[in-house]
């Protein structure tokens, strides 16, 4: 063994996540407009440089990954209307600022899943991770499982549908859009929400500052009945409706767009 | 950031030594400054003791080695004169040591005892119990210390990051709950009121080898333990009294527990069947156990969890 203090130690090589001269692997099968691979043995950045190949270069609209693995930040950064089916897991920051694809998970996804995602669907058939949909700004999200915490934190947004329970914080700081939870919610849910809509069918833990239950409207109705219908996702449930209690608006700072609505 | 993981096998024993190396290594980008293992084996008569005398950085001066021979002749003897028939000391590394005695005696007396020797660190004492760590990656330290193939039914470990103390063996997870035998603590995350807690169990006879907030884990459920209380109920009360975000797991000579802060801050993955637990910061350490399609969960916010083997 290598006596010298330190000399043994410094194996890291940090830029070895990064992979800057990685090259398309261009494993799949293509059979017209529809393609698959394994990803397997790829890393990250080799499965989305294959991905951004087929929809980008080679006019793919339907693409199947095998064997995601569990891997980070896959699928992420597509603009671009088309098809994406993953068969397995993903793990952290993965679909994250997409707009458009229409995406489906039959695993699970781990923490800060689609993030500031644009437009399109995201199906995921399991759990997902913390700060599910975080920074959101539009489209549809469903996790047919669980999620963890903070789930859709920052939301300005688009649609989040959990079929399980959501932890702490659910909808912190949450700007605009929806979250419909079928289970139950953790402590401090709508902390500091701005606005947006919550419905939620089990139990509340405890509600977050300035968050009050919401008058149910006709539309309310209509939308949670359209949403279901898309997703198939059987008959609705009662559901409670939370909104923002606007005790913390302080401020006279609106966008010119919005003082239309306020004058 | 750190990456903790942790397996237990409930239907017998395994080579829980290569699957921990597995796990941590899936994790080295989560923290490569050192790498750690609490290992169980075969729970026997006697008490397996892990020490180190001196630390990876030391300056290797003119009469280190003769100093490092002194202190180990110095521990030997130390073990003869407090009532411990030496089975055998054997030597890990150059500088890290793992000797089995007879011994049923006080563990507080027989580690403060060997700690007074100079630069005389006690990793771990237990009868199962055996605390690895060193700088490095875990594939490094597996093979410095010939940790593949060590037999056992469950084990946590630790990849660090470091941010609170220093990059030495002392800051390095896990943390044996001195004195009490067969005890360790991984942890991911920051300890708050971690001088408050120091202060708190300083004055109560408690000491601490590290400049290291988890270490504040290991010794508070050693504490409550000690007091009574089960590993479950000792946890529970830590989700009260610690302040901070943490992802932590302790383990006992048949027990693994984890426990998550009220907020969430610190992620923790978790596949659970009949025979096997194993749970890690990441999905991905977990499949490199497990090569399948395995469904998995994330625990909730003040969640506390323990399985016995």
């Amino acid at each position: 063994m290598d006596t010298m203090s330190g000399s043994r130690r410094t194996t890291y090589d940090a830029r070895g996540l990064a992979e800057p001269h990685a090259e398309v692997p261009k494993v799949s099968d293509i059979d017209g407009a529809t393609a698959g691979f394994d990803a397997m043995d790829l890393t990250t950045r080799q499965i989305n440089l294959e991905l951004r190949w087929l929809i980008y270069e080679q006019g793919i609209r339907d693409v199947t990954v095998r064997n995601p693995g569990a891997k980070h930040s896959i699928g992420v950064g597509i603009l671009q209307r088309c098809r994406i089916r993953f068969e397995g897991s993903l793990g952290y920051f993965g679909l994250g600022l997409n707009d458009g694809p229409e995406i489906a998970v039959t695993g699970r996804v781990g923490w800060s899943s689609c993030e500031n995602m644009m437009s399109g669907v995201v199906v995921i058939e399991k759990n997902a991770g913390s700060l599910t949909g975080a920074a959101m700004r539009g489209g549809d999200l469903i996790v047919k499982g669980s999620v963890g915490a903070r789930t859709g934190i920052d939301q300005k947004g688009g649609t989040i549908i959990v079929g399980g329970d959501a932890g702490t914080m659910t909808a912190f700081m949450m700007q605009r859009g929806r979250q419909i939870i079928l289970g139950d919610v953790g402590p401090g849910l709508g902390d500091s929400m701005y606005e947006g809509s919550l419905y939620v069918a089990g139990k509340v833990k405890s509600l977050g500052i300035d968050c009050v239950e919401g008058d149910w409207t006709d539309a309310d109705t209509e939308m949670i009945d359209r949403k279901f219908r898309i997703y198939g996702l059987g008959d609705p449930p009662t559901f409670q409706k939370f909104v923002c209690g606007k005790m913390l608006y302080n401020y006279d700072n609106l966008e010119p767009s919005e003082k239309k609505y306020v004058i | 950031m750190c990456g903790i993981a942790g397996i237990i096998h409930r239907d017998g024993s395994a080579d829980v030594g290569t699957e921990m190396t597995q796990m941590l290594q899936a994790m080295k980008h989560r923290g490569p400054d050192s790498s750690g293992y609490a290992l169980f084996g075969e729970p026997s008569d006697l008490v397996v003791i892990r020490f180190k005398l001196a630390d990876a950085n030391d300056p290797r001066d003119f009469d280190f080695k003769e100093r490092l021979d002194r202190n180990r002749q110095e521990v030997e003897s130390r073990l003869h004169k407090i009532g411990a028939s030496v089975d055998r000391v054997e030597s890990e590394t150059e500088y890290a040591y793992r000797a089995t005695v007879r011994y049923d005696g006080d563990m507080k007396a027989l580690a403060d005892y060997l700690e007074d020797v100079p630069g005389c660190e006690v990793l771990s004492l237990g009868h199962s119990l055996e605390i690895v760590k060193d700088l490095g990656d875990a594939q490094e330290v597996s093979d410095l210390y010939r940790l593949g193939g060590f037999t056992g039914t469950h084990a946590i470990g630790h990849v660090r990051m470091a941010t609170e103390s220093d990059v030495d063996i002392s800051g390095a997870h896990p943390y044996w709950a001195y004195p009490f035998s067969d005890v360790a603590v991984v942890h991911n995350g920051q300890l708050t009121n971690y001088f408050q807690w120091k202060r708190r169990l300083e004055s109560n006879g408690e000491r601490f080898q590290s400049e290291c907030d988890s270490e504040i884990i290991a010794v508070y459920l050693a504490e409550k333990m000690s007091e009574g209380d089960s590993l479950e109920d000792a946890m529970h009360k830590s989700l009260e009294d610690l302040d901070g975000v943490f992802t932590y797991m302790a383990v006992t000579k048949d027990a693994l527990g984890v426990a998550k802060d009220e907020m969430a801050a610190k992620p923790l993955v978790l596949y659970e069947s009949d025979g096997l637990v194993a749970m890690a910061s990441e999905e991905i350490a977990i499949r490199a156990v497990l090569n399948r399609e395995i469904d998995t969960s994330d625990p909730y916010e003040g969640q506390v969890l323990v399985w016995t083997r």
